[in-house]
């Protein structure tokens, strides 16, 4: 439990974080649009009508994941208040989220102000490995949770706080399924998928395809060893979301990463101009 | 695991309006959810009944209305019902669909004391 905010942090751990911090998301927890009570219990109108107790009913109407989405609207306007280009990173386990970043701080750091936020349930292996380049890294771990929500992202700023105009990268917990549901208040969802993970991955995993912005192929230099049709994949990504951009590169060699700067480049000036 | 989060995300709603609206038992619970949102209903019973356990939902029951995946598709401009996000048009055959329903995930309403 969260004593600053009054919510459930489940058994996340935050580097750095303690409570003795404000909250920089302070929309409370009031909830913006009405919820207008009706009280059926005079009325014939519902089957399952209450018995002896004042059983009422209460119309509701909210997404599940409202809290969330509250959470991740409030982590948007900050972003976009200080023109933050935000990426949440999403793939399986070991396909290369982590060298991807470590290469791409390494070419980048002296053009760009850049932040990593490490989501894993257990260890600080990946944000060490992002400390080592010189870039400041904050590990979220989740514990039993297999994804990040908006709410610990929201505390991860607190002590992380990205710079101005800055691009932050959130390297989600490796898993193609629950991140895709949970919107932490970035700009795109990058799915990265590699090589050696087949390519009927898109169809298998459809709902983070769908919300991806765009999608990285890794580990092109092993295509030689592997049978993957990387058009075929394409095909299929573009099933679950005619609009997705994808990319091609090798982390390890180096391919390919000038279009992913390009990428980045574009979406850091998008963000700086306020969307 | 993904169910189990969704039904702690059903609790807090549960807990922030019991709250608002001065309610202290939650009998009954609606969840509307759509074919296309990759919920699965067993798990999700399953899990409810876990993570309501010892709260103010403790027993409840939870009546899931399935709502039916809709798309809209850019060719031929018809809209197609359609079960997964990758599905062809049933009238063309492409698959350039946007999907206009059947992602919800909602609460819809609640029996309440
Ligand atoms: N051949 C080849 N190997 C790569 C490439 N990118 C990453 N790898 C290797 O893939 C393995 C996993 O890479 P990571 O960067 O740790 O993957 P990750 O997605 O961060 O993994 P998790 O955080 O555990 O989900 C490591 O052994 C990397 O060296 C690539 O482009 N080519
Ligand atoms: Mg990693
Ligand atoms: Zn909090
Ligand atoms: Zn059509």
């Amino acid at each position: 439990m969260c004593t600053v905010c009054g919510c459930s942090e489940g058994e996340a751990r935050i580097e750095g974080h303690d409570h003795g911090h404000t909250h920089h998301h302070e929309q409370g927890h009031g909830h913006s649009h009405a919820e207008p009570l009706h009280d059926y219990s005079q009325g014939p109108a519902h089957a399952h009508a209450p018995g002896l107790s004042q059983a009422r009913m209460v119309q509701i109407e909210q997404d599940i994941l409202g809290k969330n989405n509250e959470y991740a609207a409030a982590n948007r306007r900050w972003f976009a208040e200080r023109g933050i280009l935000v990426l949440n990173l999403v793939s399986s386990p070991g396909s290369g989220k982590t060298t991807l970043l470590t290469r791409t701080i390494t070419d980048l750091k002296q053009a760009l102000e850049l932040a990593v936020i490490e989501g894993d349930q257990q260890t600080t292996f990946d944000a060490e490995r992002i400390r080592d380049t010189g870039v400041k890294a904050l590990q979220i771990n989740t514990g039993k949770g297999c994804h990040l929500d908006a709410h610990m992202v929201g505390h991860a700023l607190e002590s992380l706080s990205p710079g101005d105009g800055s691009v932050l990268f959130i390297e989600n917990v490796g898993n193609l399924v629950c991140p895709a549901a949970f919107d932490l208040g970035e700009a795109h969802k990058v799915a990265i998928l590699s090589v050696t993970e087949g390519e009927d991955k898109p169809l298998k995993y459809p709902d983070m395809f769908h919300a991806a912005g765009l999608m990285i192929l890794n580990k092109i230099d092993l295509l030689p060893y592997v049978s993957f049709d990387a058009e075929k994949c394409i095909g299929y990504a573009r099933r679950v979301n005619p609009g997705i951009k994808v990319l091609q590169v090798s982390a390890t060699t180096g391919e390919g990463m000038d279009d992913w700067y390009c990428w980045l480049r574009a979406n850091r000036q998008l963000a700086a101009i306020g969307s | 695991m993904h169910e189990m989060s969704l039904c702690e995300g059903v609790l807090q709603v549960l807990q922030d309006s019991a709250r608002q609206q001065g309610f202290l038992r939650v009998k009954t619970v609606w969840l509307e959810i759509g074919a296309l949102a990759s919920v699965d209903v067993e798990a999700m019973r399953f899990s409810f009944d876990v993570v309501v356990n010892g709260s103010l939902a403790n027993g409840a029951r939870l009546e899931i209305i399935g709502l039916p995946g809709r798309a809209w598709c850019m060719p031929c401009g018809q809209t197609v019902s359609v079960e997964q996000r990758f599905d062809a048009c049933s009238e063309c055959g492409s698959y350039q669909l946007q999907v206009t329903g059947g992602d919800e995930m909602r609460i819809k309403e609640l029996e309440v004391e």
